[in-house]
């Protein structure tokens, strides 16, 4: 790839909801690269934008920002990449500055402050269609003028109007280099940012960016002098007499820099825009309904239970496909390997088995994505976040939190990947932290199964159903004070306010939906995907190794009354039960004997790790009924509901008393038992750290909680 | 002089403070709410927190307890609403 790989680099920059996605997609195609900008969790998209001529330069889609003053790695990133401090990149060769044609003003805010950088611009007018419906118009040329002769082009890239305009720009602007005349800073506040540089220069030895320099006057929160190494005292001292300066010059320093900005761009658009009038109407309009006192939360929960019903029932026919095909693999590839039945073993039940692990939550990312994409694209979800957020906000969350937790409740690998959603870094943490609390439909197979055998026989449908829904809220009773002691006293973030834009309506653009839910796929399968794969294939190698003849060869000596079925999964028990993952399952019993767990469920467990709904099949081979047991089995589910324990203290009682079936259920939906959450998490918060933590606090939170429900119930009963 | 998070939906009014210190009003700045620029209450969420709010051509949501310390000169013309009896 290196070879053909454009040497020019050219960034877009602009504010959210300006339809900047939808002009990447229409500049560059199909032809993109999504990755992560290192140490921290923030997407870097690019791709190769032809700009006629034979020029082709890899344009670069940072992150969406209203202002350089950052606050959030989102906005660091984009600062660092437009200045050149980002190890991954050089300092771009141009900046596109996609700008909403309805709202100049504002939107030209950040592309003043990036007149300080001194890099060659284009200017984007985006939605001009929307522009000229509500009768504005723009003179483009007087514009360009005042601008100091950047390009100025008009687009509507939902239309693909204009596209071409901006590919000849950008050449263009590669050749001429035209930049953004400067901000005229008031004399002394010119002075007090030379104060500053003098300061960076004199202690670090090196005279700083100008555009570092502003950081560090203007911003109360800034990592700029960190990264430039000005160590603190010095720093402080030359910063509080340079504000001073500014203050001297009639500004508050916080304030000065909107407060230029703002006076330069009012003076520079006067002419520019005519007519237009009312720029929210039609939007203010569909938002008396859907942001309605009543109207508008039963809007929401109809479309959020559209989305779950789809998420959660929907996706199950792709996934019934997949399993289905994965199954047919098998069978057609597992004959010829007959004659080696290691290899055979490792082939269907490590390698294909591993790669339908991760297939299977293919259709649930696609369809989740699929509603995340048309909600953030249509502007509802912004509206969504703000007829939720009361009910987060308490906990350190915020209204963004719902759509991922919701989304826990069917899958939780879905529901963490849409943490992207959350700008807030230390809300999107705590969001991805507590939604693999929420019941997934992975343990629905160990509640249904513990019910029928169980509660169901014994207490009747009444009791069955008040256990099925307890059970669903136990992991949110947990989740929510969670993220409220990680949000209060363990994360030392700064939390951001929750100011967020009501953006325009829009439709939107098919291409961008689909091409966000086969990015999000493609990244799933490539990173967390290999991490499933491997994980499937060691626990295979633990549960299939030793293997010796002499266990198969006894069982079929005394099996012969019995059936071929019988004896078969008789082998299949005893093969696991002097397994790796066996011997370890018995030998570490006396650690779940406080939960009521014999060795059989013990294995169980341990081999749920990677994923828990294989702790149905799995009690099916150690109680010796075959590994095809499903949580409807009228077989195993008789075979569990008679075993006793064999020895100990508690010989001949029941294995499966109530409280031990409480606590096998409490334990299921406590514990962090998915190997692809946990490799999500990993990809999604940027390093084994989190996904560890959650894995530790989780388990051990599953145990304490099944101890106490054994030894309380165990008491009562 | 009223703070932001007592006006009634539909009142709109002059800014006549903000606190730079606070990173809210930066925000907001940034947006180009600029002290003496007119800011209208849209609306309040259907459980009475963030607030939805209008200047400059567009609407930004934000909380009650970020709306306390920005001070609005409320505008004599208003169309004033009775307040909705509360449920």
């Amino acid at each position: 790839m290196s070879a053909t790989e454009p040497s020019l680099t050219v960034a877009l920059v602009g504010n959210p909801n300006t339809g900047k996605s939808t002009l990447f997609n229409a500049l560059t195609g199909l032809r993109q690269r999504v990755g992560n900008y290192p140490g921290v969790t923030v997407a870097r998209k690019s791709g190769q934008c032809d700009c006629g001529n034979g020029t082709k330069v890899e344009l670069i889609d940072l992150p969406g920002l209203y202002s350089l003053s950052a606050a959030s790695p989102d906005e660091q990133v984009v600062i660092d990449a437009l200045s050149g401090h980002l190890a991954a990149d050089h300092r771009p060769d141009a900046v596109v500055v996609v700008v909403d044609a309805t709202n100049l003003l504002r939107n030209l805010f950040l592309a003043s402050q990036l007149s300080e950088l001194a890099l060659p611009v284009v200017l984007v007018l985006n939605q001009a269609d929307v522009a000229a419906e509500q009768g504005l118009k723009i003179d483009t040329e007087l514009l360009s003028r005042r601008l100091g002769g950047v390009p100025v082009v008009l687009t509507s890239a939902w239309k693909g109007e204009g596209i071409a305009g901006v590919r000849r720009a950008i050449g263009e602007a590669l050749v001429q280099r035209v930049r953004m005349p400067a901000v005229e800073w008031p004399a002394l506040v010119e002075e007090a940012m030379a104060d500053v540089a003098a300061g960076v220069a004199a202690d670090i030895g090196r005279a700083p960016g100008r555009a570092d320099v502003e950081r560090l006057l203007f911003d109360s929160t800034t990592s700029v002098g960190q990264r430039l190494g000005w160590a603190a005292p010095r720093r402080d001292a030359v910063i509080r007499a340079a504000r001073d300066k500014v203050r001297r010059a009639g500004y508050n320093p916080l304030a000065a820099e909107p407060l230029i900005h703002y006076e330069r761009l009012r003076k520079l658009l006067e002419g520019v825009v005519q007519g237009g009038g009312n720029r929210t109407g039609g939007s203010a309009a569909v938002d008396q309904v859907l942001l309605h006192r009543v109207l508008g939360p039963m809007v929401f929960a109809g479309i959020m239970l559209g989305m779950f019903a789809s998420v959660f029932w929907l996706a199950k026919f792709p996934m019934q496909w997949i399993s289905g095909g994965v199954d047919w693999l098998k069978a057609v590839v597992a004959p010829s390997l007959d004659s080696m039945p290691m290899l055979q073993s490792l082939v269907t039940d490590g390698m294909i088995g591993g790669v339908g692990a991760f297939l299977a939550f293919l259709p649930q990312i696609l369809i989740l994505f699929l509603f995340v994409s048309i909600l953030e694209d249509s502007g509802y979800m912004a509206r969504a976040a703000f007829i939720m957020d009361r009910l987060f906000s308490w906990c350190g969350l915020n209204g963004k939190s719902f759509v991922p937790m919701l989304s826990g409740f069917a899958c939780a690998i879905p529901g963490i990947l849409s943490t992207r959603t959350i700008e807030d870094p230390k809300a999107r943490l705590a969001t991805a932290f507590a939604v693999p609390f929420m019941s997934c439909s992975a343990r629905f197979p160990i509640y249904a199964l513990m019910c029928a055998a169980f509660i169901l026989p014994k207490y009747g449908a009444g009791w069955e159903s008040v256990v099925m829904v307890g059970m669903h809220c136990v992991g949110l009773l947990f989740a929510v004070p969670t993220a409220f002691v990680l949000t209060r006293f363990v994360l030392k973030v700064k939390p951001q306010p929750f100011v967020l834009e009501l953006p325009r309506y829009q439709m939107p653009k098919p291409r961008d939906v689909l091409w966000r839910m086969w990015q999000n796929a493609a990244e799933f399968v490539s990173k967390a995907g290999t991490v499933i794969f491997a994980i499937t294939i060691i626990v295979w190698a633990l549960s299939y190794f030793p293997r010796d003849p002499a266990v198969e060869q006894r069982i079929r000596a005394n099996g012969d009354s019995v059936g071929a079925e019988v004896v078969a999964a008789r082998v299949q028990a005893a093969y696991v039960e002097q397994s790796y993952m066996g011997r370890f399952g018995k030998a570490v019993q006396p650690i779940f004997d406080p939960c009521g767990f014999d060795w059989k469920i013990t294995v169980g467990v341990l081999a749920s790790f990677p994923a828990r709904e294989v702790i149905v099949s799995t009690l099916g081979v150690t109680y010796s009924v075959g590994e095809g047991a499903k949580a409807d089995s009228k077989h195993l589910q008789q075979v569990m509901f008679d075993a006793k324990w064999t020895e100990g203290p508690r010989v001949g009682t029941p294995i499966f008393s109530l409280a031990a079936v409480l606590a096998l259920m409490v334990f299921f939906a406590l514990c962090s038992q998915c190997g692809p959450t946990i490799a999500t998490l990993a990809q999604e918060t940027g390093g084994w750290k989190w996904a560890a933590i959650s894995f530790v606090y989780m388990t051990a939170l599953a145990w304490l909680m099944a101890v106490a429900v054994y030894q309380v119930v165990i008491r009562l009963t | 002089m009223t703070p932001l998070s007592q006006l009634l939906p539909g009142q709109y009014g002059k800014l006549t403070s903000l606190n730079p210190e606070r990173s809210v009003d930066q925000r907001l700045m940034a947006l180009g709410l600029l002290p003496g620029m007119v800011l209208k209450l849209v609306r309040k969420a259907p459980l009475g927190d963030p607030l939805a709010i209008e200047f400059a051509g567009q609407v930004v949501s934000l909380r009650l307890t970020e709306a306390q310390n920005i001070l609005i000169d409320v505008a004599a013309d208003c169309p004033v609403q009775r307040p909705r009896p509360q449920a």
